[in-house]
């Protein structure tokens, strides 16, 4: 049985305060008028960055104004308006988004680490479907993992409640004005995806896919536990076919959820790999957490059953996720980038206009770095290479939900700062807490899995 | 001068291996063996040194990421950079997307055929080549260990192959100079 050590208890706990101070922070600062705002562009001078001052321009793609949305306004925000009354409507285009920065900061650390407990539920399904021989003794490392998923979920829909209730407007087709003929910000285009993106469906689609996912969870922690303790294998098979219906659900509700949750932060834009791409990203963060959790109790002793084979077998699964992952977003950038029709490619135009290094670095922190790292046999059985990979990895997946969210929300006005870094220090305390308080409660090894004798013997 | 070579032959994977192991335990020096399939750990137990094919690989995949690059930006941005379809022919980097998956499958043919070849070349493979197999049963299900004599008596190293469990043993000279 493992224990945790009051120092990590201490650990997670400092992370979550410190976390919590830099949101709150992050939500006090946020400007509440348009004085503020120019009271804040003022004293910030040249602003952060390349993007300042009057390149600022006006895009009204999530202003909510105007009609203009056919795309070609947005691809070109550096046409300036007419300049009377345009000055106004500017200061309150970047007071809408540094409202939405506390909230967006928010949900992109959040829905980071909910989609690393549910990668790992993925990938745990995977392994009891394909009767894999060499990771049950690992089982319980995910599914200490994957305890963390009720409370993400619980965390996320609040988040998705909120924004349904109108506290915050980080979906900007939640505004009831933008499906109505009557008013001045009618969009023809949200307007007719209203039959899909409407807010209490999108709420029962984000409680169906949390409940499935969460059912799955409990049921399948519960047979892996009851197993220990059986005569036959009645639960193992059990958990099986769990796996293989949960597997089969998951790929819908998680397509669907990759358009809920992200794609309808722009609500103009879609591609049909999204779904896959977030995928992709979810299954890389996940298992190089399974291997970081891996590698930490190991080195405390508590995985002695786990050789360097698994951590092996692991880095090569995070390599080859790595390049999958490079792969679906190549095939979603190039193909985009190709045809370069207007009301696709303005998607990348403004991450590429505005968000140049984030876009680029997380290419080279998700794909040219782990490639280089991982590629050796040897190297993927050292432990703190991987570590080394994994907190790069995790880094750049994070960068990636931070592409795919702020642009839509935020815009120009963005910046890595105190809410950003407190949400991702307040869910990284969580997460801590809530996986490791999990994996004390069960043996770390699955005693009667049918595999878990070749799985303790394996060996690469 | 002739040198004297003992050819041992087992009928099971199991006991090649141990036999393996327990000649070389007594430092006798093994010339070759021959099995009908790949024995797995067989590498290991006879202490052959890794094989560096994979870096190889690795190192023609870079040239041919380099002759992508190099061949692409010579033809479409420096001789003869056209305007075809309004793709950008200014830079290599403007128009790279475009050229990406050209450089991933030169990249992938040059490190696969090369690597094969170099495998070809390194184990003496080519069409016609004359087999070097001692004895055809060793491509169906019997294993032969080449042990070398050497300057030890032949009686003796005879003697104690048996005992791995060796079902015959036929002394061979050989008298090329190869």
């Amino acid at each position: 049985m493992y224990s945790v050590p009051s120092k990590l208890k201490l650990f997670a706990i400092i992370f979550m305060v410190v976390g919590a101070i830099g949101i709150v922070a992050g939500f006090l600062t946020a400007p509440s008028s348009t004085e503020e705002v120019k009271e804040m562009m003022a004293s910030h001078g040249d602003g952060h960055g390349e993007h300042a001052e009057d390149s600022h321009a006006t895009m009204e793609h999530h202003g909510g104004a105007e009609a203009g949305h056919d795309g070609h306004e947005a691809m070109n925000p550096r046409l300036e308006p007419a300049h009377d009354g345009g000055e106004d409507a500017h200061y309150e285009h970047v007071l809408h988004q540094l409202q939405n920065r506390p909230w967006s900061a928010l949900y992109i650390a959040c829905f980071f680490f909910f989609m690393i407990a549910l990668g790992v539920l993925a990938f745990y399904a995977i392994q009891y479907a394909a009767q894999a021989g060499w990771s049950p003794v690992l089982f319980r490392v995910m599914e200490g993992i994957t305890a963390y998923l009720p409370v993400g979920s619980i965390i996320i829909f609040i988040l998705l409640v909120l924004s349904a209730f109108h506290v915050n407007h980080i979906f900007h087709w939640m505004d009831p004005e933008l499906v109505n003929p009557e008013s001045d910000h009618y969009d023809a285009l949200i307007a007719g995806k209203s039959g899909y993106l409407n807010v209490p469906f999108f709420l029962i689609r984000a409680a169906i896919y949390l409940i499935g996912w969460n059912l799955y969870r409990h049921f399948s922690r519960r047979n892996s536990l009851r197993q220990d303790d059986a005569e036959d294998n009645r639960w193992f098979k059990k958990n099986f076919k769990l796996s293989a219906g949960f597997l089969v659900f998951f790929i819908v509700t998680e397509s669907m959820m990759s358009w809920d949750w992200i794609m309808s932060f722009d609500p103009h834009w879609f591609s049909t790999l999204f779904g896959w791409y977030v995928f992709a990203g979810m299954m890389v963060s996940a298992i190089t957490v399974i291997s970081m959790v891996a590698i930490v109790l190991k080195s405390q002793g508590y995985l002695e059953f786990v050789n360097d084979s698994h951590i092996h077998d692991l880095a090569k699964f995070m390599f080859g996720f790595s390049i999958f992952w490079t792969y679906l977003w190549f095939s979603q950038f190039m193909l985009i980038w190709y045809s370069n029709i207007p009301e696709e490619v303005t998607y990348f135009i403004t991450r590429i206009e505005d968000y140049k290094l984030p876009f680029f670095g997380m290419l080279v922190m998700n794909f040219i770095f782990p490639v280089l790292l991982l590629m050796n046999s040897d190297y993927k059985r050292i432990n703190w290479f991987v570590i080394l990979t994994g907190i790069v990895i995790l880094a750049g997946h994070y960068i990636d939900v931070f592409n795919m969210v702020m642009p839509a929300t935020v815009g120009e006005s963005w910046f890595i700062g105190l809410p950003e870094i407190g949400s991702v220090f307040f869910f990284f305390g969580l997460f801590v807490f809530v996986v490791f308080s999990a994996l004390a409660k069960a043996p770390l090894l699955a005693t009667r899995n049918p595999f878990v004798k070749e799985s303790k013997h394996f060996h690469y | 001068m002739a040198s004297k070579t003992l050819h041992a032959i087992y009928t099971d994977d199991d006991i090649l291996m141990q036999a393996v192991k327990d000649v070389r335990a007594e430092h006798y020096h093994i010339e070759e063996v021959y099995t009908p399939f790949p024995v797995h750990g067989l590498d290991k137990a006879m202490g052959l040194p890794y094989t560096r094919i994979a870096i190889t690989s690795f190192l023609y995949g870079l040239v041919g990421l380099s002759v992508a690059i190099v061949m692409m930006n010579f033809i479409m941005i420096e001789d003869w950079p056209q305007d075809i379809g309004g793709k950008p022919s200014f830079s290599y980097l403007e128009n790279m997307p475009a050229f990406v998956p050209i450089m991933f499958e030169l990249t992938v043919f040059f490190a696969a055929h090369l690597m094969v070849i170099t495998f070809y070349m390194r184990s003496k493979l080519w069409p016609f080549k004359k087999a070097e197999n001692p004895d055809p049963r060793t491509t169906d299900d019997h294993f032969l260990m080449v042990v070398d004599a050497g300057r030890n008596d032949v009686k003796k190293v005879a003697d104690f192959l048996t005992n791995t469990g060796a079902l015959e043993i036929k002394l061979v000279e050989n008298n090329d100079d190869h």
